[in-house]
């Protein structure tokens, strides 16, 4: 099962980068957000190619308040 | 003479000791009128020249309506985000499946507000992870810029110097403008700035502690050890404290919960606009010499002879 900020998620293997965040109602280019799957970065020149394993740990972040 | 006053022993009877101004670029006093940055002094890091001296962060804050509002008070033009999950509950955010929901409000009122992002590494407690998260803001938010944090302990998040190192010499190398928080030891701040940190940032007192400048000689030490800007990081708990940093030469100040855990942060901020001018203005000026007698300001010929 494919894991999405620590959740279970509905996606299936084979999904994309691109599909995780349209799954987070995100833009395909949505500003203000990266990715890393299984620790590693994912740069957003892959999102639309990057194909998810089926335990894939996905960590989409973005900015929120702090120090 | 060293960098600050606070150093020096009072100055015996007798003894000269000359207050020693400092030039700053376009005079010091005629830089600054009321209520402004004092343009003619900006301060330049890495190339970037800012107004003001005082950098904000974003978290603690009661609501992001009051972040805002203390971020016009206080003038600055950088501001500090942490990178963190992206909430999944999107509720209703998001109509329009084509633009997409906006990832983060708090990002949406920085760019509204004309300031700049500086992310910070705040949480990580390895170089690895510190890396890594500097690498993901980088994709996030598009600078080179980060404001590196290692902790090393978690009662008192002070910095893991090894580890603070190891990761700054990495970030510098894949090409980051480093800033790194770090503890007020004048060596440390050197070997950061040895391996090619833009700034260092020593703290006053442990993060969100509010217990001031604890040791005022280090920081004034930390100022004369390296030729980067010196930025006092933590430990501020109300204005003084921050015209303080600068009478030490510090070149700005960052306030965090000083600032958004006030009882009122926006007068606050605007508190802290005010402390680190007066501060910057009175480092100009040379404060003068401790005294253990006085020195009498009125002239002592042409007494009347009353008795």
């Amino acid at each position: 099962m494919i894991r999405l900020n620590g959740e279970p998620s509905e996606l299936d293997a084979g999904e994309t980068v691109a599909g995780a965040l349209a799954h987070l109602q995100l833009a395909p280019d949505a500003q203000g957000v990266a990715v890393a799957v299984d620790g590693e970065i994912v740069p957003r020149s892959r999102w639309a190619t990057f194909a998810l394993v089926a335990d894939a740990r996905v960590e989409v972040l973005t900015a929120m308040q702090g120090g | 003479m060293s960098s600050t006053d606070l150093t020096s022993t009072p100055v015996r009877p007798g003894e000269p000791g000359t207050p020693t101004g400092r030039a700053l670029p376009g005079g010091a006093g005629a830089a600054a009128g009321p209520g402004s940055d004092a343009p003619a002094d900006p301060l330049v890091i890495a190339g970037r020249t800012l107004r003001s001296r005082l950098l904000l962060g974003s978290g603690g804050f009661p609501s992001l309506a009051l972040m805002a509002a203390a971020i016009e008070a206080s003038g600055c033009e950088l501001v500090t985000v942490a990178l963190r999950r992206l909430p999944l509950d999107v509720g209703d955010a998001a109509a329009d499946r084509d633009a997409g929901r906006s990832p983060s409000p708090l990002l949406d009122i920085l760019r509204e507000a004309g300031v700049g992002v500086l992310p910070n590494t705040a949480g990580c407690h390895t170089a690895r992870d510190a890396v890594l998260t500097a690498r993901l803001a980088r994709e996030a938010f598009a600078t080179d810029w980060i404001k590196l944090e290692v902790i090393g302990d978690e009662d008192t998040l002070l910095p893991d110097a090894p580890e603070l190192l190891r990761a700054a010499e990495e970030l510098v190398d894949d090409g980051f403008v480093v800033l790194p928080y770090t503890t007020d030891d004048p060596v440390l701040a050197r070997r950061l700035q040895d391996v090619g940190c833009v700034a260092v940032m020593p703290l006053g007192a442990p993060i969100g502690s509010g217990m001031g400048i604890r040791n005022p000689y280090n920081i004034a030490l930390v100022r004369e050890a390296v030729e980067v800007p010196v930025v006092l990081d933590a430990g501020i708990g109300t204005a003084s404290d921050a015209a303080l940093a600068m009478e030490l030469g510090c070149d700005a100040v960052m306030a965090a919960s000083a600032v958004a855990r006030a009882a009122d942060p926006v007068r606050m901020a605007a508190a802290m606009r005010a402390a680190v001018q007066a501060g910057r203005l009175a480092w100009g000026a040379g404060r003068i010499p401790r005294r253990l007698h006085a020195t009498a300001s009125s002239p002592e010929a042409g007494l009347a002879e009353l008795s």
